[in-house]
């Protein structure tokens, strides 16, 4: 079930996309929009894309065909230049963090700024403080990454995402390898930055419970297209097999448990190469 | 067919990334800081392994080169012997080869988990260049630390070669180190440093080119680690031939 109700006031448009690797296809006409203000989240099983898609919205990689368009101007036109400008617009949280191994977690939140400004000593510390402060770890500001936990690592990159008042925020598959206390923090915050700083947001995840309570809107990506898109409850009340097995974690159903594979009995008997 | 095809992108390639390089280069040198931290890390990290190898090569020059100039008579040029040799290709040489299997393997291992971390992703999306911020700073650190290390080498090689030739075997103090500023010249001191600046450039270039096309697992990690040594290694011996060829007109 694909809702195609209108939306207002896209912050990203994706039309018709297409895109293959090594002969390999991985879009096969996606459309997905983001509105201003919300958090719109992109799910789907291991392997569909999720990462790829993003990659394209920041223009790391080029469509073969169909248009991606940010802030209203289609990604393949902002030029090298543009796209520098473009990024300093948005704000990336990665799966592991991706924090700067030798610099502490203040010079990592600060890193950014520094880069892009000229900001007086004094207002950057302020700075950095309070978006420290935003994530609860204004009191790790002198450790280094190697002695944070992973839902710590997590939150500092949060707080560099937001330092440079993004209108976009990406966040790639946020809540990996979270215990369920980091988890409930890192889904917090995602929604209360939302609200707060008046961000887009648009979360890549594989955790329906997780991402369906913060989510205004869901898309689910499966074979290189979508298969179902709406809020929460909409997705619970689809009843097309592939949406329902990855809501319902079912471990087989349109995606197989068997990776394709020869006969079961003739390669038991048979002690030939392994095809 | 293959190998030579990939071989040759792979050569294009390096002159690519070496072209990016220098444009980042004026950007790189306004953070002065950035350079002085990666001649502290591929430079005086590298210090304790320059002066032993250094000593010990200097050691082996004195108790060679008595023996061979013993024969005709001549021990008494021990010191211009050993101080061109060092001087014009064994400073240069050697300390070109420990730089690679040294700071060259931290270098690319560096920027190859930088981008099996996403740092260097993670970089480009904060609008932030990461040949600018990471590449360009360690491959200039890389070319000032060569030839300060090979001077460093120098001096500790022909104290060594003093050390055997001088106060084991007997040469006498004063020849040892007065032929020794006759002989030598300074083209024969420019030569080594036109080498060391050289093997400088291809040593921090290679172990940069390596680390930043790092495939991102750890089995990557190792293979660019690995193709630095033997690249580094492999190159510094062509162009020495090459510039010693030059530098005697032939």
């Amino acid at each position: 079930m694909i809702d195609r109700s209108p939306l207002p006031d896209p912050i990203i448009d994706v039309r018709g996309l297409h895109y293959g690797v090594e002969g390999r296809k991985i879009f096969d006409g996606v459309d997905i929009t983001v509105e201003r203000g919300s958090i719109t989240a992109v799910m789907g099983p291991s392997g569909t894309g999720k990462t790829t898609l993003l990659r394209l919205i920041t223009g790391q990689s080029v469509p073969s065909a169909g248009s991606v368009k940010v802030f209203g101007e289609d990604i393949g036109g902002y030029g090298r230049q543009g796209l520098l400008a473009l990024r300093r617009r948005m704000g990336m949280l990665f799966q592991n963090g991706a924090l700067l191994t030798d610099l502490d977690v203040f010079e990592n939140v600060a890193f950014p700024v520094r880069q892009h400004t000229k900001l007086p000593e004094p207002l950057l510390r302020r700075l950095v403080l309070m978006k420290l402060e935003a994530v609860g770890l204004r009191g790790a500001a002198k450790l280094m990454p190697q002695e944070l936990s992973g839902g710590m690592a997590r939150r500092v990159a949060l707080a560099r995402a937001i330092v440079m008042d993004p209108e976009i925020l990406i966040y790639d598959e946020p809540f990996v390898g979270l215990d369920p206390i980091s988890m409930g923090m890192v889904c917090r915050l995602i929604r209360e930055l939302n609200d707060a700083l008046g961000i887009t947001s648009i979360v890549v995840s594989h955790d329906v419970q997780e991402v369906g309570t913060i989510a205004d809107r869901s898309y689910l990506l499966a074979g290189g297209k979508v298969v179902a898109s709406g809020n929460a409850e909409q997705l619970q009340a689809t009843h097309d097999p592939a949406v329902r097995q990855f809501m319902d974690g079912l471990p087989d159903g349109p995606v197989p448990f068997h990776y394709p594979a020869g006969d079961y009995r003739s390669q038991l008997l048979d002690a030939g190469d392994l095809k | 067919m293959r190998p030579v095809k990939e071989s040759i992108a792979r050569i294009g390639s390096v002159a690519l990334f070496q072209l990016s390089i220098l444009r980042a280069l004026g950007p790189a040198l306004a953070r002065p800081r950035l350079i002085v931290n990666q001649v502290y890390n591929c430079g005086a990290r590298s210090l304790v392994i320059i002066m032993l190898c250094g000593l010990f090569v200097g050691m082996v020059l004195g108790l060679q080169g008595y023996q061979l100039l013993a024969r005709f008579g001549s021990e008494s040029a021990l010191g211009v012997a050993a101080t061109l040799g060092l001087l014009k290709e064994l400073g240069p040489v050697v300390t070109a080869l420990l730089f690679a299997g040294r700071a060259g393997t931290a270098l690319t291992s560096e920027i190859g988990l930088m981008r099996a971390t996403d740092q260097l992703t993670a970089m480009q999306m904060m609008a932030v260049d990461p040949i600018r911020h990471v590449v360009a700073p360690r491959f200039i650190g890389g070319v000032i630390a060569m030839p300060l290390l090979v001077a460093v080498f120098n001096i500790v090689g022909i104290f060594g070669s003093q050390l055997v030739g001088v106060t084991i075997l007997g040469v006498d103090q004063g020849t040892f180190w007065s032929q020794m500023q006759n002989a030598v010249e300074l083209k024969d001191v420019n030569e080594g440093i036109v080498k060391s600046v050289a093997f400088g450039v291809i040593c921090s270039l290679l172990a940069v080119f390596e680390g930043y096309h790092t495939e991102p697992t750890a089995e990557g990690v190792g293979l660019s680690t690995t193709r630095t040594v033997v690249a580094s290694s492999v190159m510094t011996l062509l162009v020495d031939y090459m510039l010693t060829a030059a530098f005697l007109n032939y």
